[in-house]
């Protein structure tokens, strides 16, 4: 549903280690911001709507679990056309509102891309080995290349925490490049897997790296670690895109994925992200929630928002 | 605007705060700001306006306290504070009834604030407020201290406090909670352009229990401060501007009322390279763009390094236009409105004036706002790096190497507080000492708690407010010194020499002997009459040679406690094997045996021996992932008017206790008994004291001491005179704002811990830490 002019994908550049050492995140005060900034902005009522429409037009909804079938992710694509019900959709004047995309294993790409046929709602597979990414080398390039042939116009791959953990930029920077490449037309989002790097400092060199070996989107989270996405992790990582974009003049995406799961919190992201890197990155085509329990609270408000009382999850279907 | 529009936008909108409950309280109120005296409401008038001053719209009439209000609420509050004095767990009960109270009412006090001052509501909302609420709690927990914690000190008695308008309920709970703890009473201004929140508070105290008396507000502007400031009380405590600091230094001098004051500041606010960039221009937002600027230690004067400056102030200029400036109710807006026109019109003004730099300056709304403005490419000389604008106007200069980054930063007659960003925490770690200033940021600005100390050095004034240093300023020694006799000077009979070999004792300057600079000695005479010698008749050029002396010797703040802990042994044990000399020597000048006084000045030199490397500063237990350090520095360059009647212990008490803690000082001798300070030298010049960290003078004290008052590179001025010179000395400290300690014709007899508290300087570094 983006209007935009389709944005120069990031062809990388060289490593430059002299910038990825350079790049410093003080936790202290990157905490200090995060936690003031729900503070700092606030929108209401009609504001309120529209921004929470947005934060669906931004979601990949997402499942990703060892019982998936084809019923399960087929009834999550008729979610993803048709995110929050037709009536209160038609009271705020957003007709035709559908999610961002749908995330799924390799397995359920072929289901899903033919369940939202004609939509126009990418399918994005997670890869390389997700979640844990230790599986053999050229098996994780092969997996990509099926993703893509399966139909997958958005490939989520895991880079080698090891690298990032060891210091060794040059080994995470080749990963990626190979990973770009063999991810061809499909935009590739770089999970960083931020809950086992450490440190801000290691996830904002991370950051710069994938972006510097082609990464179209950085990402956070599998979803599978002990800790997701969070404010302080969110701003470092913009901050990063935000450097990348003032030297090489290239915008690359963002995607929290794993604990975002209410309304409030889906507002506080969309302001950060518009406050730190500006409104061009509130489209599809640089911002993603990566969520699957978020859709029903924002319907929720939504509901509110049109009737004034508020709801019922089971007043609205399930994904 | 539609959903679907806005959808396309992605505007914040309006996100309007009420203000309803807020005008409805103000109408039940009478719709008049007035005095609360005696735990009731006086009667109030109309005699000027407070208004919004986001809007221009008047929100209640202010009553002007006159001198009989201010009269009448001193009164009261000196008729409560006995009975308020006794109890510390019963005052806890009641500051711990205030803090729940103000809780409870959070949200009026948030709104009523920002309507009055101008500061948008997530300030007044998510700090100001808490802050003040924190400050009662805290301070409740001193009240119930304090008996076993300062069993040594009791209550000054009546406190005249005046505040200023920028935080004008914060500035209520930082100077009432700490004098309530420690068992005075208030009498509290608040500021003509702000008095609604302290109504709300005066109405919090009658439903907490506030004994009546025990606060008073009077309500006014300059002209009932005055008053306050000539009434009878026995301590100001005032917040507001250096110029208004200085008239009442003026004012209270000689009048022996206590003084605290924390005046204006042009802090620094330094970024090194390999600081995290991004945070650092974040942390401007919250140094510089709080409170529209109107902080007084708001980080206003930008040192980047250099290789990083260009850099650095494109990302600041990108936040900058970020900033949403506007309605102070919105929830969605970071600066709010200038308190009042008449301070645009000063902002506007020393902005219009400056024609260095380059300006960069966002936009701001029709009304009584300032853009976020940012003027780089300055130097120390220019006009805007000097003065305080208090406003949202930041002024940028570049350093190349640490040590050029504290030579510029230190380059400023303020001293309130600095913010260092760097990632490398030897670095950081050895500029925050290095910075002329109470308060230390690292990685950090504005952080502020109850648990630890605020206030200043130079012209920003004096006293801590928080922590367990503030305390200082709301107690003194229990009980009341005595009148000093005068100590008279033997004058001639016969005139005879008592000892036919003539004896003349030159001044003490920089480690050397040194002839007075006017050429004029006096003449001493023991009790018969007969002449014992001559001494030096020091003028204004031996105390200007005696501070460049001291200034020549700074190195002695950075030596060690335990060498200056040696040297002050040495000096002891050099002391005592001239004892008998000595003895006979006080004997002869005054006339009584000098055993004892030899016993006691050891004795003094051993304590302050032992303290050098033990005054240790605190840790406070701030609410904070890290520490806030207050560590004890020395004061600078000192001059002390020696005890006149014990010529020896006198000489030796104050100074032991100043160079202990590093600083330097300049004695003036006893005036009647002034000649054994030639023995004194002798045995500094053979205990490897460096020269110049004691300078010793003889002479009139009258006549030097409103030199030494005046001096603007003397940073403390004691004395203990005998001459009456107390007045003076104060007085003349208003040119630098140096501390002064007097004993006001009283024989005070301080202890050990008056000395070292007077001796140095709590300064607080927050680190904050965390991977």
């Amino acid at each position: 549903m983006t209007t935009n002019p389709t944005l120069p994908r990031n062809d990388g550049m060289p490593l430059d280690l002299d910038w990825v050492m350079a790049v410093q995140a003080n936790t202290s005060a990157i905490e200090r911001r995060a936690a003031s900034l729900p503070g700092r902005r606030s929108v209401k009522k009609d504001y309120q709507a529209a921004w929470l429409c947005k934060a669906i037009s931004l979601m990949d909804l997402t499942t990703l679990s060892g019982d998936d079938s084809a019923g399960r992710v087929r009834r999550l694509c008729a979610k993803a056309r048709q995110p929050v019900r037709a009536d209160i959709l038609h009271a705020l004047g957003m007709e035709g509102l559908t999610t961002g995309a749908i995330c799924v294993y390799h397995d359920m790409v072929a289901t899903a891309v033919n369940a939202l046929d004609g939509s126009g709602i990418p399918v994005a597979a997670v890869s390389t080995g997700f979640p844990a990414g230790l599986s053999p080398f050229h098996l994780r390039i092969a997996e990509i290349g099926e993703s893509v042939a399966a139909g997958a116009q958005e490939i989520d791959i895991v880079i080698s925490r090891r690298h990032v953990l060891t210091g060794n930029w040059q080994a995470l920077y080749d990963e990626m490049q190979q990973m770009r490449a063999a991810c061809g037309d499909a935009h590739v989002k770089a999970i960083l897997a931020t809950g086992e790097l450490g440190t801000l400092r290691n996830i904002a060199r991370a950051s710069l790296v994938c972006m510097m070996a082609g990464a179209d989107f950085i990402k956070t989270s599998t979803g599978k670690e002990p800790v997701n996405a969070t404010l302080p992790v969110t701003l470092t990582m913009i901050r990063a895109i935000r450097d990348y974009h003032d030297r090489t003049g290239i915008k690359i995406g963002y995607k929290p994925a794993g604990g975002i799961s209410k309304a409030k919190d889906a507002l506080v992201y969309l302001a950060m992200i518009k406050d730190e890197l500006g409104d061009r990155w509130l489209q599809p085509d640089l911002f993603r929630f990566g969520a699957s329990s978020l859709l029903g609270d924002i319907e929720r408000q939504l509901d509110h928002h049109v009737t004034g009382a508020y709801s019922a999850q089971w007043r609205h279907a399930i994904g | 605007m539609n959903i679907k529009d806005i959808f396309t936008t992605m505007e914040y909108g309006p996100a309007p705060e009420s203000n309803a409950e807020a005008l409805a309280w103000i109408a039940d109120h009478g719709g008049i700001a007035g005095h609360f005296i005696n735990g009731k409401w006086a009667t109030k008038r109309d005699d000027f306006a407070t208004n919004n001053p986001a809007t221009g719209e008047k929100l209640a009439g202010v009553t002007k306290g006159t001198a009989a209000d201010v009269g009448a609420a001193v009164t009261a509050a000196r008729k409560a504070q006995p009975a308020w004095a006794k109890s510390g767990h019963k005052r806890a009960r009641v500051l711990y009834a205030v803090a729940r109270l103000m809780q409870k009412h959070a949200r009026l006090l948030a709104v009523m604030e920002s309507m009055d001052n101008g500061k948008p509501i997530r300030e007044s909302r998510d700090i100001d407020v808490p802050l003040a609420i924190r400050h009662f709690y805290h301070h409740a927990g001193y009240a119930q201290l304090m008996q076993d914690e300062l069993p040594e000190r009791e209550a000054l008695g009546v406190c005249g406090q005046i505040i200023p308008w920028n935080f004008p309920l914060l500035m209520l709970a930082w100077k009432i909670a700490p004098a309530l703890a420690m068992g005075n009473t208030v009498v509290l201004k608040p500021a003509e352009y702000t008095p609604l929140t302290a109504m709300v508070f005066a109405d919090i105290c009658q439903q907490a229990g506030v004994p009546a008396g025990v606060v008073n507000i009077v309500t006014g502007d300059g002209e009932t401060g005055a008053a306050l400031v000539d009434a009878a009380v026995d301590k100001i405590a005032f917040t507001g501007s250096t110029e208004v600091g200085r008239k009442i230094r003026v004012a209270t001098a000689g009048s022996g009322k206590a003084l605290s004051l924390e005046l204006g500041g042009k802090s620094p606010y330094i970024v090194f390279d390999d600081a995290d960039i991004d945070s650092a221009v974040e942390g401007l937002v919250d140094a510089i763009w709080f409170n529209q600027g109107q902080v007084c230690c708001a980080g206003s004067r930008l040192l980047v390094q250099e290789g990083i400056a260009d850099r650095f102030y494109t990302k600041l200029k990108a936040r900058m236009d970020g900033l949403r400036i506007g309605d102070p109710l919105d929830k969605c807006i970071d600066v709010g409105a200038i308190v009042d026109p008449v301070q645009l019109e000063q902002i506007t003004a020393m902005v219009s004036a400056n024609t260095e730099g380059e300006t960069y300056q966002t936009t701001a709304p029709d009304g009584c706002f300032y853009p976020p403005t940012l003027i780089t490419g300055l130097s120390p000389a220019s006009h805007l790096m000097q003065e305080e604008i208090f406003g949202p106007v930041l002024v940028a200069t570049t350093f190349r190497t640490p040590a050029e980054a504290v030579e510029i930063a230190n380059n400023t007659r303020y001293g309130l507080a600095a913010s260092v960003w760097s990632e490398n925490i030897n670095l950081a770690l050895d500029i925050a000492p290095k910075l002329a200033a109470g308060i230390v940021w690292i990685n950090g600005t504005n952080m502020m708690d109850a648990a630890a100390g605020f206030g200043g050095v130079r012209e920003s004034g004096f006293g801590r407010e928080g922590g367990w240093e503030g305390l200082t300023g709301y107690t003194k020694p229990k009980g009341t010194p005595k009148p000093l006799k005068p100590t008279p000077a033997f004058t001639t009979m016969d005139g005879t020499p008592a000892d036919p070999l003539d004896r003349t004792v030159k001044l003490y300057i920089g480690g050397k002997q040194a002839r007075p600079d006017g050429g004029y000695s006096k003449a001493v005479y023991n009790p018969r009459g007969k002449l014992l010698g001559h001494v030096s008749e020091a003028n204004r050029k031996d105390l200007r040679n005696a501070v460049e002396a001291m200034n020549a010797a700074k190195g002695w703040a950075k030596t060690t406690g335990h060498l200056r802990a040696q040297i002050l042994y040495y000096i002891a044990e050099n002391l005592s094997a001239r004892s008998v000399e000595l003895a006979k020597r006080i004997k002869d000048l005054t006339g009584t045996s000098g055993s004892d006084e030899i016993d006691s000045t050891i004795n003094a030199l051993f304590t302050y021996a032992a303290w050098a490397d033990k005054y240790d500063g605190k840790i406070h237990g701030v609410p904070l992932r890290g520490v806030a350090l207050a560590m004890h520095e020395p004061v600078g360059n000192m001059a002390v008017f020696c005890a006149d009647e014990t010529p020896l212990l006198g000489l030796i008490t104050p100074m032991a206790a100043a160079i202990s803690m590093g600083n330097r000082v300049t004695l003036v001798a006893s005036e009647p008994f002034p000649l054994l300070v030639a023995e004194v030298y002798q045995i500094l010049e053979t205990s490897d004291l460096p020269g110049g960290v004691v300078n010793i003078l003889t002479g009139d004290h009258k006549d030097l001491a409103s030199h030494a008052a005046k001096h603007h590179d003397i940073d403390a001025v004691w004395s203990f005179s005998g001459a009456d010179i107390s007045a003076v000395i104060e007085k003349a400290s208003a040119s630098n704002l140096k501390r002064t300690w007097v004993n006001n014709g009283r024989a005070i007899t301080p202890s050990a811990r008056d000395y070292l508290a007077a001796a140095t300087e709590v300064k607080n570094i927050w680190i904050p830490y965390g991977e």
